[in-house]
């Protein structure tokens, strides 16, 4: 009786994590960890605090045009093992974005890795989250 | 004592003469950059720096370590063998909420009902940012168990002869366990961290218990539930002198139809005393600005 209730709840539990999107599975439910995009642009700002250090970025496309992103990447503490610091990046430096994009299609993203002018990167992740565990 | 502050300094000395990323102060942008350079120019090799910025000497591969001392878990702790290892982003590290079965918790009706009305940021079962309802993503105070089972760090522990403190990295708490044999107090009024009790069992065992807890705070950051009945072990066992290994059981029949291990014997190397913890805050002022910038846009819940 007691592990047909078990299996029961097993059961029940189990079909609740399989009701999720398995791109909920690891990281934030927002993004498509799927997807790469890669955009070069300017610096506006660079937040260095917790929880997510944010740095907010303006692209010019092949035409131009210019688009203003937000970009997260992680929090300090875990960032200074990765080569990053509070003065990795300044308003006005030319760089080159890839992001895990917003699912919503906002221009809001992941970084996953930034390079410089100069060959140097800094990444937020040795391997980015993806769709498979 | 001295001896290990001799060896460390000679270490520190030898990394400072040889690695191209020593610095002191990381405080200039060439700086970083010339970091950056080397971490373009070749797989990035992770150079472990303190809260100070200064690189953390690493003992000689071959040395064996020194015995452990008796009734003696003080000292500056570092998860081991990476300092990311206690973060635990999918839940209790011995326990994550990964969908294998293995890791399927024994809830009893109400802890699965009570689970299901907790919506964590991160894992199998998150929603978008601005939906969450973990209380830590607003900066509300960890408590006990989540602060070994979340963002755990570097740890110091103090020891006095009739206590042990331990002050926690992540959001900068102190716990003190008595160890002076003293009950927990009856009907106590619900702390965050509880109160905690410790005995040792052997020359290097200390076995913590507590209670009392708050019960608005989550187990881990998938969102376990607890009720305030919970009654969390903690075992503290010095291996040698440099290791430390903890293992976290809760208890709490409301939730739970047995005791679960959360935490499997967490390993801890020993830093030397001068190593500098860094700072590592929740501030409330600081979410709100990623809320607005990150957040609520990523999750569309803007007026857009």
């Amino acid at each position: 009786m007691k592990a047909n209730f078990s299996m029961g709840f097993a059961l029940a539990l189990g079909l609740l994590i399989a009701s999720v999107p398995a791109s909920a599975h690891h990281g934030v439910a927002a993004y498509d960890s799927a997807k790469q995009i890669t955009v070069s642009g300017t610096v506006k700002d660079w937040f260095w605090a917790n929880p997510h250090c944010i740095l907010q970025f303006d692209a010019t496309d092949s035409h131009g045009e210019v688009m203003h992103w937000m970009m997260e990447t992680g929090n300090p503490s875990d960032l200074v093992n990765n080569g990053w610091s509070r003065q990795s990046l300044k308003p006005g430096d030319r760089i080159t974005v890839t992001v895990q994009p917003a699912k919503n299609g906002r221009p809001i993203g992941r970084i996953v890795e930034v390079v410089f002018p100069n060959g140097q990167k800094l990444r937020t992740w040795a391997t980015p989250p993806s769709e498979a565990k | 004592m001295r001896n290990r502050l001799v060896t460390s300094a000679i270490a520190f000395s030898a990394a400072f003469a040889f690695s191209p990323l020593l610095q002191t102060q990381r405080t200039n942008h060439e700086q970083t950059a010339a970091a950056n350079a080397q971490n373009a120019a070749s797989p990035p090799v992770p150079v472990r720096l303190d809260g100070w910025g200064r690189p953390v000497p690493q003992s000689p591969k071959d040395t064996k370590p020194a015995a452990a001392p008796h009734h003696d878990i003080s000292g500056i702790w570092d998860p081991s063998p990476g300092p990311g290892e206690g973060i635990q982003q999918l839940g209790a590290k011995a326990m994550p909420e990964d969908g294998k079965p293995e890791h399927r918790l024994p809830y009893t009706p109400f802890g699965f009902q009570t689970l299901n009305n907790h919506k964590p940021s991160n894992g199998i079962r998150s929603v978008l940012p601005a939906d969450t309802n973990d209380p830590v993503v607003y900066c509300d105070p960890q408590g006990m168990p989540r602060e070994d089972l979340y963002e755990l760090r570097t740890t110091q522990i103090l020891q006095t002869p009739l206590k042990v403190v331990i002050l926690y990295e992540f959001n900068r708490v102190w716990r003190v366990v008595w160890t002076d044999g003293r009950a927990v107090p009856k009907e106590p009024e619900p702390r965050w961290y509880g109160y905690s009790t410790g005995k040792w069992v052997d020359d290097y065992t200390l076995v913590v218990q507590t209670s009392g807890t708050d019960e608005r705070t989550w187990i881990d950051r998938a969102g376990r539930p607890h009720s305030g009945d919970l009654r969390v072990e903690e075992r503290f066992h010095r291996i040698d002198h440099d290791t430390l290994e903890l293992t976290v059981t809760i208890d709490d029949p409301k939730m739970y139809t047995k005791p679960w291990v959360a935490l499997d014997k967490f390993r801890f190397k020993l830093q030397p005393d001068s190593f500098d913890v860094r700072e590592m805050i929740c501030s409330p002022s600081e979410f709100s600005a990623y809320n607005k910038i990150i957040g609520i846009p990523a999750s569309g819940k803007d007026s857009r």
